[in-house]
Order: structure tokens, then C-alpha cells, then sequence
């Protein structure tokens, strides 16, 4: 019996409409899915290879075996082999006149060749026939044919003819030419820019099908350029209406639901146009609120259809009442037991809640529990809108949430991602320093490697400047927290390369600040690292430079300096080290060890990362002995500009200066090419009236080679030098490169002598320059947390009043004391440091789940103080251990409180009736790759229910 | 848009794969590879959806259904809409099984030509063409006889109802 269902079943194949396959064919397909290893498979396809290739090459094929050599190339291709050998069998094909064959040549043809391949110029003409042919089943060929193959260059060849069938009388070819002409559109716009009118004029088409098909094109368009369409939204929004109100023929229906696909792209385009337009958004009203109405909500394609008109209400300017229903239609998703409707109630939500911030308030239980969802989809969209919701009343608990996530995931790409996020979130809210390090550390210590070495340099810098205000108290206080935390930390194995650079740093600079800790303690923990970490070179030259910040430090205060012998063997060992950068440092570090306290202590001042280094651009201590000198008879100095047609001598330079060069207009002709350009760059920093340094530089004077030769000794900026020779007042400024220690008055320890890896870069990076990247994180921030508030100023007085009436303190607390870093923006809102006096510990363990959720969506009306306290717990100055496991606690409980809500699912794994009897059925599939019986009779039978 | 249509059985064999724009066959292999990983790590009664930044670039997504045997994958981009996605896969699906009278993987695998016939009338260039399963039908059945008519060289009667028992 099953015997005879299978010959049906192939007769049955053979028979519809010629797609039959020989049986060498089918034998292929067969034992490829009996195959029980890649390798297998691999060898089977090789053999399959050579007979084609052997095939090909006899005279005289029959068509209709050629034909099925054909499919054999695509089928081989598909399982990823080379099939380039056939190509030009397939091209052929395509020259054949009959539709089977040619239909077959095109397929191969749009599989195998891309837009630039050679072979393609061999088809474009037979493109070109077709495209002319009586046969409406050529002309779709060739237009599907087009889509792949064309390229920019044989775009005009074949536009005339696309062109002119978009008035074919078929409506499928005038869909198929206006879907070309699309293609074309988005492949060179240049190309086929002065046929755009052709696209309106199709809108207006007799058949639906067409005009639905322009609305792609549309789409694209508007969507480049939305002023130029303004014009149609009430075409658009009249055919929606006709649309919904079931203008089209029957035969547009699907699942009772009138040509949703129409709907979907129609409403896709009205958010676009409507998008910060009153009189356009006006006219979208009414039919959005039809639709809220007739949607179907019981069909995937009506939720489809919902979820398109929430998208198209956040996007226009809002309307209340709409804003009502689209909530409404989004609790509808977030309650359902489908995960589909789920994840686009939680998208919906997200889009809705930069409109109006308390609707995710009603929504906090359902939130929570895609956020325990087992479906990862899910989770991360959850921690989308989170991410989109965080405030500083929020940010401890959402930003854990994501850690703890970050921990259990092993994607690379999205934990990078999270990463990233949760350092955004945690530097723009953190309510303390100290729960910015712990958090800091957290991502260090499980996604180092991934996130960016900015961050790094932010913590660092955090951790030196403090607090930013002159409480020297808590700025202490914080670093020995930090400390504190790292040593834990440290000997814990296989810790990322960058948070190891941090930690070495940290120590380096404040391991022994106040003496909690002696300096043979701290520097052998530093020899471990560099140690442990022996192949990681930036590691140890952190590490090298930190025990040399360590043993200054030491020697300035004059203790004796006993240095251990691991690190005494370690100093020797760098001495001979293949690295030039960590030799140098160990040297350095082995001459410091010989000086005596008051030299240690200019070289290398205690705390004096932040410190501004003063650069003497003028040089002015030089003054003397340049007067000297001329007087002596030396020949002034010329500037380098002068001097450029004749010498080389910027090599250092070229080195030393990682500057970019400024894009300032020139009005010279352009010298010889050189290295870089240094006097350019530094007026980055510093204004320099250019004009008159122009004039300057133009006067002719005599070529030095004397200063030429001091020029290459002392590696001095020449230019800049030269500009400002005879005033005497240098201006002080914020030295933008620590490699010019020559011309320090006094390197401070972030920038002693020589770079200090990446710290220095950060740590002594001038403020200025800072501070002239601050726009552009800014709008950013500003954007989202304005999104989040509903307008930075009047909200945060909001919220503070509801975390318990602080609103008088609001003067103080805008400082950014509370700012980690200088946070560009008064939109950073402080105000849970408010809560540093307010009690205490012991409610933590009490506290109820639900207050926490809360705390966590803030409920910033309805909320009696409590959230308020307990997110004040968090941020104030407690010890680290206490905040951590009290908020540890919480989410326990949190947990387990949504466990409850879990079982529903659990009960719906087990529904569906005959999932057994399918699984083994798919069993038996499984196990033959192929199933070659005839039916199954489970497939798809949820297909037509 | 619409940036590729796979199927793939529950082995990670490809059974079709179609995509919108030109890829070298060795990242073709490597994407089919990689969404395969991901669909086969999905537990069961999870959402249909993925995002899938990983594989496709920035903003793709991908909407996956499993039937019986099989995966029926479309990735796209921003400009779709999931749900409607998911009604696309319906809509392929329906029309097949019109198309083969209960169809099978094994369906699919034979009638390769057939089968990218009928996808070229629902999806055309990377954007959805036709949603309604009797239309496609139409069109394919238009193509089929025309084809059978312009072929002069009838079938072999195929002598295949050994094969299985091999």
C-alpha cells in the first residue's frame, strides 16, 4: 500500500506541469539525504560534480536533458559546491525558445551569476527580446530575470522596454515592471530618476494588485524624502479607507482581512508622512480609529494589522484618544499566551512610552514576566524597552537585570551590545560613584574584552577626579572602595586584558593613598599580575608603571624602599624584555629607585593624574639663553614653513604626534609632502589668530642651519614656536599629547617621561578637549532622557517630588556632584543622593516584590514613598557588600513572585493534541532525511484550522 | 525588504534558499549555517521571531515557522512588519500545499523549479508581490500549462517506484 502511494505521488509529480527529474536525479537527492556526515554528503556532490562535468562536455544533449543537468548545477550549488563550470550551459538555456527551457535558464541564471559578472552581457540582449515577446509568461521571466541581473550600467539598455510595460494590459507584468523599475530605483536612483512621476501615476491603477505594488517604490521614496509626497496623504489615506471598508474584490481577502498587506504598507507610509505634521496627522485620525475598531484581533494578520497602526501613532503627532486605544490594543498583546503578540505588545510599548512615559506603569507585571521568559527574543526586546525606560530611579535594578543576562549569555555579538548599554545607562544615571565602580567592574570582569576602551578610560578618570568638587573626604573614600574592591578581585584567574589595565592603574596611583595598605603588600600583588599575565604586554607595562608610581610614592615620603625580589627578578627580567616600551619602563624604574626623595617627588607627584600639565608653548624659559646666543652672533631662528622646500626634518615629529591634522583652508601653494603638520593641530587647542600668522610666515627670512639642527635635537614644535617667539607670556594650556616632556615644566605622574599606555591618554587628557566632545554624545542623552521624562527640567521636579518631597534641595543637587564624570547636561537628575540620610538597612530584606517592580517602572504618580526609599537605600554611601545583597535579595523575591505567573506556560506546553504522534513521525523523517512516504499526515494541520 | 527566503529541513539541510541580494555561495552557506545553529538552539512554543544583527547586518530580522520537517525562514529588514512576515510563510506554505496536495519536504526537494516559480510569484525582487494563495496558484498553473503545451518532448514515463526500497 505505501508502495503504491509513493508511485502515485511520483506519476503525480511527473505529471504537473513537467517539473519531473529523471531518476539519476532523484537516486542523487535521495542518497544526499541518507547521508550520514558532511563528509559523506561532501563526496557524494564531488562525484555528482564530475559526471555533470563530464556530462556537459559530450555533443549533442537532448534539451530536455540538458534541462535537468541544470537543476543537478543549482541543487549543487545550493549545498554550497562550485558549480561555475555549467554557467554558460544555464546562459544558453536562456537563448532557447522554448518557456520551459527558457523559464529553467533564467532560474539558473539568477541563482548562479551576480549583477557584475562577465556573463551577464551575453543575456542582456535576450532580455531584451524577451521583454518585447507576445508572451506575457517571457515577458515576467525576463522581469524577473532583470531584478537580479542588471546592473547599473545595463540599466538604460533595458529601461525602455520596462518602461513601456508598465501599460501592459496584463495587471502581473504592470506589477512586475513597476517592481523592476523599484529595483532599479534602488540600485541607481540616478538612473531612473525622471520616471518617478511613473510610480504616482500607477497608484491610481484600475487593479488593486498594481496599485498595492507601487507602494513599495513609495515607500522608498517617501521615506528618502518626505516633503516632495506630502501631497498624497489624503490619496492614501482615502485608499486606506476603501481598503477597510471592503472596496476591493473578495479576492483580496485574506483570512477575512482585506488586503492586509496593502493596509500594512499604506499605514507604514502615513507614519512617514505624518511623522511632525499636524494638518497631515489630522487627516490620518479617523481612519486609524476604524481600524482600531474593525481590526480583527483573533487572526495574525489582524494583530499584524494593529500592531502597524500603534507603530503609525507613535510615529504621528499624537493624539489622546488614539494614544487610549493603542494602549488598549497593547495590553490585549502583553496578555496574550502567544509569544508573537507578546513581543510586538513589548515592541509597541516601547515606541509608545517616549509619547507618554506612565503607560508602562499598568504594564509592570507583564513586563516582568517577559523579562523571565525562557524565549530570548523576547527577553532581549524586554531589555530593549528598558533600556528605553531607565531613569536615575530605575537604573540600579534595570542595569543588574541586564548584568546578571550578560552573564548567562555566550553571543558575543549581543553581549557586546548589552555591554555597551549597560555601561550608557550606568554613566548617565548612576546615583553614586561607588555603585558606578561596582558596576563597572561587573562588566569588566565578564565582558572586558568586548567593550570599548574608552570605558575604561572613563572609569579611570572617574576614580581620579572624584567627585568633581572638593571634598577630598569622599573623593578618598572612593578610592579606597575601589581599591578595596580590585585587590579582591585580582587574584581571580583569567581576568580581561582592559579591566586588568584599569586595576593596575588604580593601584598604581592610590594602592598606598592612605596607608591602609603597605606598598610591599600592593607592589607583589602587582608582580602576580604581571606574572600571570606574562604574554599581555600592556598589561605588564601597566603594571611596571604602577609599581614605579608605588616605589616614588614611597621614596618621596621618605620611607625606605625595601623592593621585593619577585619584583626585582621581574625588573630584570623587562630589562631584556623583546619590547622596547617595557624595557624603557623597567629602566626608568630601575634609575628612579636611585634617586632621592626630592627628585622622586617632582618626577612623579603624588595624586597629580588630573592635574593639568602645563605646556610652555612659547618656550619662554629658552628666552635667555636665545638671547644669548644671537648676541653671540647666531643667526635666528626660521620657521620650519620657510625652511620646508629645503629640509627634511620633521622624522620626529612624525612620531611623536598623533594629532590630526586640521582641515583649516589654505591659501599657499601646498609644500612638500610631510609627516604631519603639528602647528596646524595645536591651534585645535589653542586660538591661534591665523591671519597674522600667515603674514608672518610669508616674510622671507634667511635659512638657519643652526636652528635646524636644535630643531631635530630637542623635538620641539618648531612652528609654534617660531609664531610666538618674541612674547615672552605663554599661555598655559592643557597639553594635548603627554610626549613632550621636554617641555614640561613638571610631568606629573599620569604623564611621567614617557606614555603611560592608555592612563595617560586619559588621565591626563586636558579638559578642553573633553569638554569639545561633549556635543556629541550630548543630544543623544539629552533625546533619551527627554523621551523617558517628557522634558528634561519640569519632570525631574516631578519625580523628586514623588521620591519623597525633596524639591527644595533641587538647587543643590543639579551640581553634578552626583555625576560621575562631567555629565554634559542638567538632564542628568541626581536626586537619589537626596536620600543619603534616610534609614537603613534593616527593611531591606522586607521589602514587598511589588514595591520593587515598582521602583523599577516607576510609578512616579501613584507611588507612596516607598520605592522612593528603597532606591535611596541603594545610592547612598553604604558599605558595597550591603547594597549588593540587598538588592540580590529583592530580585530573589522578585523572581520567585513571578514564578506564579510562569506555570501558565508551563500548562501550555503540555496542549496540543497530537504533538506525540507527530513527533515520532518526525522522528522516523528525521532519520531518512527525506521522507518518502507519502503523506503526512500531521503536516501542516494547523495549516487550514 | 525582503532579504532572503530558506528552507531548511530540521538536519539543517538546505532545501531552498533564495536570496534577494547577491551573496558568493560560501556566505550563502555560512548564513544557512549560522541560522540553522540559532533555530535549532530555539526551545519549542517560543516566539516565531528572531533578531539576527549577528548574521544579516544591522536591523535584520527573521521570522521562522517549523513544519513538521522543516524550517520556513524569511529575513528581512526594518520595513516589514513581523506578523505580516509570519502570514508570508502562511501564505507560501498554503500555496504549496494547493500546489502538491499535502506537501512534503520531499515535495520540495523534487520539484526545485516549481518551487522557485511559485516563491518568484509571491516574493518578486525582495518585496512581497502576491498574498493571496490563489492567485499564485493562477499564475503558477498558467505557467505549467503553457509550459506542458510549448513542450514538445513529452515525458518519459519515470520507472522510480523502486527506488525507496533500495
Amino acid at each position: 500500500m505505501e508502495q503504491l502511494k509513493t508511485i502515485g505521488r511520483e506519476l503525480a509529480m511527473g505529471s504537473q506541469g513537467g517539473f519531473g527529474q529523471s531518476k539519476e536525479f532523484l537516486d542523487l537527492v535521495k542518497s544526499i539525504g541518507e547521508a550520514r556526515s558532511k563528509a559523506e554528503e561532501d563526496r557524494i556532490v564531488l562525484s555528482e560534480i564530475e559526471i555533470l562535468k563530464r556530462r556537459l562536455l559530450e555533443p549533442d544533449i537532448p534539451k530536455r536533458k540538458m534541462k535537468e543537468y541544470i537543476i543537478r548545477l543549482v541543487y549543487i550549488e545550493m549545498l554550497g559546491h562550485d558549480a561555475s563550470f555549467g554557467y554558460i550551459h544555464a546562459v544558453k538555456m536562456t537563448h532557447d525558445d522554448n518557456l520551459l527551457l527558457k523559464r529553467t535558464g533564467y532560474l539558473a541564471v539568477t541563482l548562479f551569476l551576480n549583477e557584475d559578472h562577465d556573463l551577464i552581457i551575453l543575456i542582456v540582449n535576450t532580455i531584451q527580446k524577451d521583454l518585447r515577446s507576445d508572451n506575457f509568461l517571457v515577458v515576467c521571466a525576463a522581469l524577473n530575470a532583470i531584478c537580479r541581473l542588471i546592473n547599473e550600467e545595463t540599466i538604460p539598455a533595458v529601461l525602455p522596454q520596462v518602461v513601456d510595460l508598465l501599460n501592459h494590459q496584463k495587471e502581473a507584468v504592470r506589477k512586475k515592471a513597476i517592481m523592476a523599475l523599484h529595483r532599479f530605483h534602488r540600485k541607481s536612483p540616478s538612473s531612473v530618476s525622471h520616471l518617478i512621476s511613473n510610480f504616482r501615476k500607477r497608484l491610481c491603477d484600475n487593479d488593486p494588485g498594481v496599485m498595492g505594488a507601487t507602494l513599495c517604490p513609495l515607500f522608498d521614496l517617501i521615506s528618502e524624502d518626505v516633503t516632495s509626497y506630502k501631497d498624497l496623504v489624503s490619496s492614501f489615506v482615502s485608499i486606506l479607507k476603501q481598503v477597510t471598508e471592503r472596496r476591493l474584490p473578495k479576492s483580496y481577502d485574506y483570512h477575512q482581512m482585506p488586503a492586509p498587506f496593502i493596509q500594512i504598507k499604506l499605514l507604514k507610509i502615513m507614519a512617514l508622512l505624518g511623522s511632525g505634521d499636524k494638518s497631515a496627522s489630522e487627516i490620518m485620525y479617523m481612519v486609524l480609529g476604524d481600524l482600531f475598531r474593525k481590526c480583527d484581533s483573533s487572526t495574525n494578520i489582524g494583530n499584524a494589522i494593529l500592531y502597524e497602526c500603534i507603530r503609525c501613532i507613535s510615529c504621528i503627532l499624537p493624539s489622546p484618544k488614539l494614544l487610549e486605544a493603542a494602549a488598549e490594543a497593547i495590553s490585549k498583546f502583553l496578555k496574550s499566551d502567544s509569544h508573537n503578540l507578546k513581543y510586538m505588545g513589548i515592541d509597541g510599548l516601547g515606541r509608545l512610552i517616549k509619547i507618554s512615559p506612565d503607560i508602562a506603569e499598568q504594564h509592570q507585571l507583564a513586563v516582568i514576566d517577559c523579562l523571565e521568559d525562557p524565549d530570548d527574543t523576547l527577553k532581549r526586546k524586554t531589555f530593549e524597552l528598558l533600556y528605553k525606560m531607565t531613569k536615575s530611579s530605575n537604573v540600579e535594578v534595570i542595569v543588574d537585570r541586564m548584568i546578571d543576562y550578560m552573564i548567562s549569555i555566550n553571543d558575543n555579538h549581543y553581549k557586546t551590545e548589552i555591554a555597551s548599554r549597560c555601561v550608557e545607562l550606568a554613566e548617565q544615571f548612576a546615583p553614586s560613584n561607588q555603585w558606578f565602580i561596582q558596576t563597572m567592574n561587573k562588566v569588566f570582569e565578564h565582558a572586558g574584552d568586548l567593550v570599548n576602551i574608552k570605558v575604561a578610560h572613563n572609569l579611570m578618570r572617574l576614580i581620579a577626579e572624584g567627585f568633581g568638587e572638593d571634598d577630598d573626604d569622599a573623593d578618598s573614600k572612593l578610592r579606597l572602595s575601589a581599591v578595596e574592591s580590585y585587590l579582591k578581585i585580582i587574584s581571580e584567574p583569567k581576568l580581561p586584558s582592559l579591566f586588568l589595565q584599569v586595576i593596575s592603574w588604580v593601584l598604581g596611583e592610590y594602592g598606598t593613598a592612605d596607608g591602609k595598605y603597605s606598598a610591599s603588600y600592593i607592589s607583589g600583588k602587582l608582580c602576580d599580575v604581571a606574572d600571570a599575565y606574562s604574554s599581555d604586554e600592556t598589561v605588564k607595562g601597566y603594571a611596571v608603571s604602577a609599581l614605579m608610581k608605588i616605589y616614588a610614592f614611597e621614596i618621596a615620603s621618605g620611607r625606605k624602599v625595601d623592593v621585593l625580589p619577585e619584583c626585582q627578578s621581574l625588573i630584570e627580567e623587562l630589562l631584556a624584555s623583546h619590547s622596547t616600551d617595557l624595557q624603557q619602563r623597567a629602566y626608568e624604574l630601575q634609575a628612579l629607585l636611585a634617586l632621592d626623595a626630592r627628585a622622586v617627588e617632582s618626577i612623579i607627584p603624588l595624586d597629580a593624574s588630573c592635574e593639568d600639565i602645563e605646556v610652555d608653548k612659547d618656550l619662554s624659559f629658552l628666552n635667555g639663553y636665545i638671547q644669548q646666543a644671537i648676541e653671540s652672533g647666531a643667526q635666528p631662528y626660521v620657521s620650519e614653513r620657510e625652511r620646508s622646500g629645503m629640509f627634511e626634518t620633521t622624522d620626529y615629529h612624525s612620531q611623536d604626534h598623533h594629532e590630526v591634522p586640521s582641515h583649516a583652508l589654505r591659501f599657499e601653494a601646498y609644500e612638500l609632502p610631510k609627516p604631519s603638520v603639528p602647528q596646524q593641530a595645536s591651534t585645535e587647542l589653542v586660538p591661534v589668530p591665523e591671519p597674522s600668522y600667515y603674514s608672518e610666515s610669508h616674510q622671507p627670512i634667511p635659512t638657519s642651519l643652526v636652528s635646524e639642527r636644535d630643531s631635530s635635537e630637542i623635538k620641539l614644535r618648531l612652528d609654534g614656536v617660531k609664531q610666538k617667539w618674541g612674547r615672552p607670556n605663554y599661555q598655559p594650556t592643557a597639553s594635548s599629547s603627554q610626549n613632550t616632556p621636554s617641555i614640561t615644566q613638571q610631568a606629573p605622574n599620569g604623564t611621567a617621561t614617557h606614555s603611560d599606555g592608555g592612563v595617560g591618554s586619559s588621565s591626563s587628557k586636558p579638559r578642553s578637549s573633553y569638554e569639545s566632545k561633549k556635543p556629541e554624545v550630548d543630544p543623544e542623552k539629552q533625546r533619551l532622557a527627554a523621551s523617558l521624562f517628557g522634558g528634561s527640567s519640569s519632570s525631574r521636579s516631578d519625580r523628586k517630588s514623588s521620591s519623597g518631597g525633596h524639591k527644595p534641595a533641587k538647587g543643590t543637587s543639579n551640581k553634578p556632584a552626583t555625576i560621575p564624570r562631567e555629565n554634559p547636561t542638567p538632564v542628568q537628575p541626581p536626586p537619589d543622593l537626596l536620600d543619603f540620610g534616610e534609614p537603613t538597612a534593616t527593611s531591606v530584606t522586607t521589602i514587598d516584590p511589588f514595591k520593587e517592580l515598582e521602583g523599577l517602572l516607576d510609578s512616579s504618580s501613584s507611588q507612596d514613598g516607598g520605592s522612593a526609599d528603597v532606591m535611596g537605600l541603594y545610592s547612598d554611601g553604604a558599605p558595597v557588600t550591603t547594597t549588593t545583597t540587598s538588592v540580590d535579595s529583592l530580585l530573589s523575591e522578585l523572581s520567585d513572585s513571578s514564578k506564579g505567573n510562569s506555570r501558565t506556560y508551563q500548562s501550555q506546553t503540555s496542549k496540543g493534541p497530537n504533538s506525540k504522534e507527530a513527533l515520532e513521525k518526525d522522528a522516523l523523517v528525521r532519520q531518512m532525511g527525506v521522507n518518502p512516504t507519502s503523506q503526512n499526515p500531521t503536516l501542516f494541520k494547523d495549516l487550514l484550522g | 525588504m525582503i532579504k532572503a527566503v530558506m528552507m531548511m529541513n530540521t538536519q539543517g539541510k538546505p532545501r531552498l534558499a533564495k536570496f534577494y541580494d547577491f551573496l558568493p555561495v560560501e556566505k550563502q552557506q555560512e548564513l544557512i549555517r549560522g541560522v540553522f545553529s540559532v533555530l535549532c538552539s530555539r526551545p519549542e512554543n517560543v516566539s516565531n521571531f528572531l533578531e539576527i544583527d549577528s548574521l544579516f547586518g544591522p536591523d535584520s530580522r527573521l521570522v521562522y515557522k517549523h513544519y513538521a520537517t522543516l524550517y520556513f525562514v524569511l529575513v528581512f529588514d526594518g520595513s516589514e512588519n513581523e506578523l505580516a512576515m509570519l502570514d508570508l510563510i502562511q501564505v507560501l506554505v498554503e500555496t504549496l500545499d494547493k500546489c502538491f496536495s499535502n506537501v512534503c519536504e520531499l515535495d520540495i526537494v523534487f520539484n526545485y523549479s516549481k518551487m522557485h516559480a511559485v516563491l518568484d510569484e509571491i516574493v518578486f525582487g525582495g518585496q512581497v508581490l502576491e498574498t493571496s494563495s490563489a492567485e499564485v496558484m493562477k499564475a503558477v498553473e498558467e505557467i505549467s500549462k503553457l509550459e506542458a503545451a510549448s513542450n514538445a518532448i513529452s515525458l518519459v514515463p519515470k520507472s522510480v517506484s523502486g527506488w525507496r526500497g533500495r
